[in-house]
This record gives C-alpha cells, structure tokens and sequence, in this order.
C-alpha cells in the first residue's frame, strides 16, 4: 500500500475555496474543494420532488428506500426483485438511481472505483459536483473518498480502530448495558414493557462514541439529533435541514475545547496525527469526526435492536444462546448477515453500461448489501435465521476499500448489547408495533418487548 | 523425507490413515485483505493482526492437524475470499 498521492493544494483568492492539484496518469486535475453551493461544479439540487411521486407502486421501475413501506419489508422487496428477474432496480426519484439487489452486482459494484464514485454516500436530493473532491479536505473521509486519497485518510484512522485498540472497551461496553437495564426500573415478569430500541439499543453506540471522542456526554440527545438529520430526512431541502450546520459549529467548538485542554482520546489523536509531515486542518478532522459520529450512531443501534427484535419472535435462538454460549460467536455474524442495518450510496462516476443498464454520470447507485447477504446464490436458505451457521461470508461491513472503519467496535457493542439483555431477560416477545427507520440505515426505532422473565 | 501424499487425493489419504500423512497450508493474500478481521476472530491460533487491523499469517509450512477445522472455517468465512487453502496436494 502506498501512503502518499502527488497534490498540491492552494487557495483561490477570488472565492476562497481550495483548490488541490493531482497527477494521475500523468495529466493535472484541478479539484474545488468549497463549503459553499454556490456553483454547479460544486454543488447540484436534483430535480426530484418526493411529493410529485407519492407511494412506490412497482419497485422495479420506482424503488425508493426512503418510501417508509420499504424498510420493515425490505427481504421481501429484494426477493421479489431477484426472482422476478430484476437484479437491478431502477427510479426516476433523486434525479436518476440504480439499485442492485444480487450478490453478483452489489460486490461488482463495490470493488469498481473506476466507474463508481464514493463522493457521495447518503441518496438525496442534493449531490455533489464531480469537481467537488471531498478528500482529503471537507466531506467525511475516507467514507466519502476515493483512490488515491481513500488510502492516505483511511490509514490514520484504522489504527484508532484495530481489533487491538477495541478490545479493552469490552468491560466498560458491558457497564453501559447493564446500567441500562438498570434504568429500566422493577420489572413485573409477564406485565412490564420496555422499548429495547429507546430504553437500551439506541444508547450503547452514542455513548461509546462520545466517550471515545472525549465529548461531554450529556450531548447524546443532541448527535442523535444530528445523525437524524443527516440520514433520516433525505427529501427535504438541504438548507431546511439547520442540524447540518449545528453539527459543524458543535464539533469545531469541540475540537477548540481539546486544543485547550488535550487529553487521551480520538479528538486528541487526530489533532496530533500528521500527513506527510503536517498535522491536519480543522476541518479534515471535523469531517473525520462527522463521519464517525454519524456511521457509528443508528448503525450500531439498529443492528442492536433487529437482533433483539429477532430474538422476542424465536425464543429457540434465544434459548440456544442461553444454553451454549459460545454459540455467540455463529449468531454474531448471523445477525449481522441477516440484519445488516447498512445500505450505501454510489454516484457514477462515467456513463457505463452495467450488465445492459444504461448507468449515466451522477446517477445514483444505491448498495443494498443487505440484499447481497439474502442472495441464495450465495446463502443456502437466506431467508432463514440459523444461529450456528459456519459458512457465513456476509458483507454486512461492506467489501473492499471501504469496509467499514469500526466494524470492530460495531462488532463488540452488538455482543455485548445482546449478551447482557438475554441475561438479565431471559425470556421477552413483542408487545405492540415494531417502528423501522426511514433510509438508508435499516433497524427498529421503537421496538416495545414485554418482559416474561426476569434473571436474578 | 519428501511426503508422498502431496500428489494424491485428499479422500485416499483420508481412507488410509497411517501410511500418508495429511498436510495442509494456508495462504493469504495481503493485498485482498480489507481487515474484516474475521479469521483472526475464529482462528486467532493461525492468523494474527497487525496495527490497522491487516491479517497476519503465523504459522509457517503445514497447519497443525488439530486446527484444520480452523483454518477451514476461517477461509470459508473470508468476505474478500482473500484466503485459500491447500490440502494434500
């Protein structure tokens, strides 16, 4: 792996924005990289009005995952795409969108660099410039990056998030979950409910990456919040969405505060860390942090809570884990298979022909890897939960350069989370309706359990 | 002594157990690897990480019989197929 790109960057006195010079292949490109919309390289709205089209009526020619009959009967969706011969979908909503619904496509898409661009990662009304690079400055790196830059921003994170760096966190997770089931109060077996989604799943992933980013931790109300706004209201214009904005002026206040007074966590870490030999600017470590608090927030959360969901409706999986613990080690991954919460975005980045669909640039793609996992192409009996299943190569994290940066964390958490909730609740089914999100992040938002049996 | 089992079936050494010695080796490739970390979960006795979370191959030559089954469940679990595994020939 090479940990260097050749660029050169300037600031243009006319407008103030950053300009950053690459050699690739022995030709000069000029990238923009500004904050403000104030041009079409920069910065398009799409012409698409989510109140123009109403309810999807055929997924095939109208998907729309921000439609909210999509989530809680997603599987569904994928299976009748697959075996009514549509391997990818596609709508007019977004200005243009793609989606592939099979192992095949999704992972060919997924490694293709070329001809996909991650510039953008959250389908919505508003997209990016293709002259708008957001690496290595601006955006999210290196969620939003692509190569050669991908590569420099994502080797200063991965060492913050290495399966050696995560595993201590592992006593101080299990604390958190069970000062949740705590707070739950005197449980009454066979009257008392509790919502596993707000009371429990939703707190874990917020507070862990609060706490790891050294932010005060009484503001986990408040990235919730933001984490809303950034994926959750994907139809409404971009300026009406102020939370964006908090989150900008909330992470720069928190980075002066760590410049103020240092200390030992991710903030610190990223303020100190240098790229070829200079620490980074402000906001590459914003956006850094953008994207941690926002991909490591209702991901963790709603994987949480679909497994706890699960587990309410097959008290045998329940009891298995109970019974063989290290059982857990199959079910992690079979949750996480059959559960995946995260479905990302592509823009096309060059008119191609994808296996006879007629992809134009800045269409969008959308990559349901949670469809890939329920491929029975790829899984014997997809649509079935199997606890022990051995053979299990999911891609819930994703496949190739962008495989998930906390997968480690996401990992623990959800062990934890699940671990310590059938201990002290051995025995739980649903009580009332299930609420699933809206979007891209698939998972309960309001998951009401009555509790049948309560552990001493 | 060179083993004369490398060239045969896995299945006939299976079925004569005593006159060849089974073997098997693992291979990974670094550069498919993306860190999903999941074979140094299921067969730590193999497979090590390094610093951003890379895989590491730790055993030399032949698997140990009694990590087989490891080695097998670590290679079948690999996202990327970035393991493979060799056996008997």
């Amino acid at each position: 792996m090479t940990n260097t790109a050749n660029y050169l960057t300037r600031i243009d006195e006319a407008t103030g924005n950053k300009i950053i010079s690459i050699e690739r292949d022995g030709e000069i490109l000029d990238f923009i990289i500004g904050s403000r919309p104030d041009g079409t390289d920069l910065w398009q709205r799409v012409p698409y009005n989510a109140d123009d089209y109403g309810p999807v009526a055929d997924p095939r020619t109208d998907f729309d995952h921000a439609d909210p009959a999509y989530n809680p009967n997603a599987p569904k969706v994928w299976k009748e795409l697959r075996e009514g011969g549509c391997p990818v979908a596609h709508s007019d909503r977004y200005g243009g969108m793609w989606v592939p619904v099979t192992d095949d496509t999704v992972t060919e898409i997924a490694y293709d660099t070329e001809n996909f661009t991650s510039r953008a990662v959250v389908v919505g009304v508003g997209r990016p410039g293709d002259r708008a690079l957001p690496a290595p400055i601006g955006g999210a790196p290196p969620i939003t990056s692509d190569p050669p830059f991908h590569n420099v921003a994502r080797r200063l994170l991965l060492p913050a998030f290495a399966p050696k760096m995560i595993e201590p966190w592992e006593p101080e997770i299990r604390r958190l979950c069970q000062n949740l089931l705590d707070e739950m109060g005197k449980i009454t077996p066979g009257e008392s409910i509790v919502d596993a989604a707000v009371q429990y799943a939703q707190n874990i992933p917020v507070n862990v990456i609060g706490r790891m980013l050294g932010f005060p931790e009484q503001d986990e109300e408040l990235f919730r919040t933001f984490v809303h706004d950034v994926l959750e209201r994907i139809n409404e214009e971009p300026g009406t969405r102020e939370g964006g904005d908090d989150l900008g002026v909330y992470i720069q206040e928190q980075i002066d505060d760590h410049r103020v007074n240092p200390r030992d966590d991710l903030t610190s870490y990223l303020m100190n860390v240098e790229l070829d030999g200079n620490k980074l600017d402000d906001p590459v470590i914003g956006g850094m942090v953008v994207l941690l608090l926002v991909a490591g927030i209702d991901t963790t959360w709603s994987a949480i809570g679909s497994s706890l969901w699960h587990l309410a409706q097959h008290p045998e999986d329940h009891q298995r884990l109970l019974d063989d613990p290290d059982v857990m080690t199959f079910a992690l991954e079979e949750f996480l298979r059959a559960y995946a919460p995260v479905t990302m975005a592509r823009l096309v980045a060059k008119d191609n022909d994808f296996h006879g669909c007629p992809m134009k640039k800045d269409d969008w793609v959308l990559l349901p890897f949670p469809a890939a996992n329920r491929d029975p192409k790829k899984f014997e009996d997809p649509d079935s939960f199997i606890v022990d299943r051995e053979e299990n190569r999911h891609a819930a994290f994703g496949l190739g350069i962008h495989r998930c940066l906390g997968s480690n964390l996401a990992r623990l958490e959800l062990k934890v989370a699940i671990e310590e909730f059938i201990k002290r609740f051995p025995r739980f089914e649903l009580a009332g309706d299930t609420r699933w999100s809206v979007g891209q992040i698939r998972g309960p938002r309001e998951l009401p359990v009555r509790i049948l049996e309560v552990a001493n | 002594m060179e083993r004369c089992s490398k060239k045969l079936p896995w299945h006939w050494v299976q079925e004569h157990p005593g006159i060849y010695d089974p073997f098997m080796r693992v291979h990974l490739d670094a550069e498919k690897c993306q860190g999903h970390n999941r074979c140094y979960a299921l067969a730590p006795e193999l497979f090590d990480v390094d610093d951003y979370g890379q895989a590491m191959l730790i055993v030399e030559g032949d698997v140990p019989a009694e990590l087989y089954g490891k080695a097998r469940l670590a290679a079948s679990n690999c996202p990327e197929y970035a393991i493979t595994i060799t056996e008997n020939g």
